[in-house]
């Protein structure tokens, strides 16, 4: 019996995965072979997508990306025992791109089956549970808060801390809340670990549900995964078979159990106050705060609400102690951040690497330049409400603190390139529409003023009184910046300042043809 | 959505009964009522209203604030074109602008026949295969023209 591995993440069946695996399955039985194939998660390298890899003594032999068509020549080719093929890139683990990488989130995603908790234990799953549950609430949070992770949801805020403000909450009804929301152009990281090692997601927020006194946790998945759905609520399933969630788990007399609910795509949802309202029932709009939902949070309830890769990275802290993670990355930075590199580049995918590393090498060599081959223009870092960073900064190392310094920020670590055919004047534009659609329409500067960014752009695009116009969309991004309630409004004129300050010439095209 | 039910009130109230042991069911119930009967009528909304114990006016609130919902059928098939940021990077607006004035449609749109429906999202999180789009729940990486007829083609066959 060979295992053969096919993924099922979302961006491989949007490559054919699916078909992939059943016409495999079709003519190893056509060929009288005997298969087993796992549905994986992706290892990341997804220009390769369908990635097949085949387990052969030598270790897990990668072909792609594989297409239906190339079925027949695989089987001829020997791949069953790793042979020879155009297609064939080696040993997985031994693949360069691979190899530079310090996989710590993501070290399982793509190497198990994501549905087999006896895969998931086989790789040091729920050893972080088990430790929570010898050391207690006091050194959990003591652990996480000394290992340096800061949520990977954004804004980059400590989680320990998050974490002692609930468990310090008068003891009572609290959650567990994950948001799943991912809604920024650019990422798919938390997708990624849904699909590829949903059970380290489970892990992670059964051991905060411990450390806080929480018997209830959410996660809110947006719409727009279907796949990811399927996946996960499966997981979910598996989990209270084997005994990891539900009433006293394993012996420890301690109950936890997790519900998967589905957005209605609004991006703002991903704010985690309209994100509560949302799971609620209610219109997502952003509540002010104070109060904190860490002490007024879900159904006036205090609340964890931490990214997916926040909560991810929780089990592997406690199994291998705060000082392993803490001594990786720079400066505040600490750990390894998820890069997720798309848009128009050659190898696109997700790499996981220390804090520090910079930008340029990202871009020209980890994501091999453009896939159109055409010269880069500009990488949009963070997700739509994220700066555009000209190639004159690429040596900017990436943490939050560097990345902070030029006005810029990593957010969820999600990269977009563009070549040089990209109009950066219509990028501006796009962004305060974008603002525009996703607005919850709570405050005014968010509000009305996108609708003003699109007009007074529109204005510039026809030439019309282009450096009043220039100068009052300076004025309307500042208001927006200081009068805004959240990061929407608030951040929504970073990649319109940014577009303005690195390329002026895109926002004076018009005027300069009207001269002509 | 293919094989629509009809609405009915009390299919509609058996539905929402169904979820009403969920701490905060309004969304989970809207979506059970969209896979129902492809939409969300207004006598849902006024049935959920009475259930929850709110006014019709906050319910239609919630309804219409997210862009998921639609209060009147769509087509028989969705297509979603993603037009987020790093699509438009590998030329996705060009792309959708051509493909919609092909069919002569707009966002939103459905075609006469009522098969398609064309909406536009944003990000599918499959940025690193630009262009994307999500046929009736099926994700499709390195979308081009040609994909995009196929699409509008076999809509119109079923
Ligand atoms: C408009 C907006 C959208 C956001 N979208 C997301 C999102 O999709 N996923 C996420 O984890 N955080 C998102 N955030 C950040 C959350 O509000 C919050 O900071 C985060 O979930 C906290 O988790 P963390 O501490 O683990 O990062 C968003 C914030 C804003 C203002
Ligand atoms: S900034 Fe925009 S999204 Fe945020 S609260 Fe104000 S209106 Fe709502
Ligand atoms: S931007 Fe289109 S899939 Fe992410």
């Amino acid at each position: 019996m060979t295992k053969i591995y096919i993924p099922l993440d979302m961006a491989a069946v949007a490559m054919g995965a699916d078909r992939l695996a059943a016409a495999v399955a079709k003519e190893a039985a056509a060929r009288g072979q005997q298969v087993e194939i796992v549905r994986n998660g992706s290892r990341g390298m997804l220009w390769l997508e369908p990635l097949i890899e085949v387990e052969t003594p030598a270790g897990r032999v990668g072909y792609g990306p594989a297409k239906v068509k190339d079925v027949a020549s695989l089987f001829d080719a020997g791949f069953l025992t790793g042979g020879a093929h155009a297609l064939s890139i080696g040993v997985v683990e031994e693949h360069p791109w691979m190899k530079r990488q310090n996989r710590v989130t993501f070290v399982r995603c793509g190497v198990i089956d994501p549905l087999s908790v006896a895969d998931y234990e086989a790789h040091d799953g729920f050893k972080g549970l088990k430790r929570a549950f010898e050391i207690g609430s006091a050194a959990i949070i003591e652990e996480v808060a000394k290992s340096g992770l800061r949520g990977r949801g954004g804004a980059g805020f400590p989680t320990g801390i998050k974490w002692k403000t609930v468990a310090d909450c008068a003891p009572g009804q609290k959650y567990v809340v994950v948001n799943a929301d991912e809604g920024d152009s650019g990422t798919f990281a938390d997708r990624m670990i849904m699909e590829g090692d949903p059970l380290s997601l489970i892990e992670g927020m059964a051991i905060c549900g411990y450390a806080i006194g929480a018997s209830k946790g959410y996660v809110y998945l947006r719409s727009e995964y279907p796949v990811v759905a399927k996946v996960f609520q499966a997981a979910i399933e598996k989990a209270r078979d084997a005994g990891w969630l539900g009433q006293n788990i394993k012996g420890s007399g301690f109950d936890f159990d997790v519900e998967l609910r589905i957005g209605a795509g609004a991006y703002v949802c991903g704010e985690e106050t309209s994100l509560l309202e949302s799971l609620e029932g209610k219109r997502g709009i952003v509540r002010a705060k104070p109060p904190l939902p860490a002490h007024v949070g879900l159904f006036g309830k205090p609340t964890v609400v931490n990214n997916v890769l926040s909560m991810a990275t929780v089990p592997m802290i406690l199994e291998k102690g705060a000082k392993h993670y803490a001594d990786l990355g720079v400066g505040r930075s600490r750990g390894t951040m998820p890069l997720q590199i798309a848009g128009n580049v050659k190898f696109g995918g997700l790499f996981e690497t220390d804090f520090g590393i910079p930008l340029g090498t990202i871009v020209n060599d980890i994501a091999g330049g453009t896939r159109t081959g055409r010269p880069v223009k500009a990488v949009q870092v963070g997700g739509p409400l994220g700066a555009y960073v000209p190639v004159s900064l690429f040596d900017l190392p990436f943490d939050y603190e560097a990345f902070a310094a030029k006005d810029s920020l990593i957010g969820h670590g999600g990269l977009v390139v563009f070549d040089d055919t990209i109009d950066m004047l219509w990028m501006a534009r796009f962004g305060m529409e974008f603002c525009s659609i996703e607005s919850c329409g709570k405050c005014t500067p968010c509000r009305i003023g996108s609708t003003r960014g699109v007009e007074t752009i529109d204005k510039i695009r026809n030439g019309q009184d282009v450096e009043k116009n220039i100068e009052l969309l300076k004025d309307l991004c500042h208001t927006m910046k200081f009068g805004s309630l959240c990061a929407l409004g608030g951040f929504a004129p970073y990649p319109v300042e940014s577009a303005l300050r690195h390329f002026p010439e895109d926002f004076r095209k018009s005027a300069l043809e009207a001269a002509e | 959505m293919a094989g629509a039910a009809q609405y009915s009130d009390e299919r509609a109230r058996e539905i929402i009964a169904a979820h009403m042991g969920l701490e905060g069911p309004a969304l989970p119930i809207l979506h059970a009522l969209q896979a129902e009967f492809g939409y969300v009528p207004d006598s849902a909304v006024k049935e959920m209203a009475t259930a929850l114990n709110i006014s019709r006016a906050e319910m239609h609130g919630v309804v219409t604030f997210y862009h998921d919902f639609h209060s009147a059928p769509h087509g028989r098939h969705t297509l979603k074109i993603c037009r987020a940021e790093s699509c438009q990077s590998m030329g996705a607006e060009k792309q959708a602008n051509d493909f919609l004035a092909r069919q002569k449609l707009e966002w939103h749109q459905t075609t006469p026949d009522g098969s398609l429906t064309v909406e536009p999202v944003y990000c599918l999180g499959l940025c690193a295969h630009s262009p994307a789009a999500l046929y009736d729940g099926e994700p499709i990486g390195q979308v081009d023209a040609a994909t995009l007829d196929e699409i509008v083609a076999e809509a119109k066959g079923e």
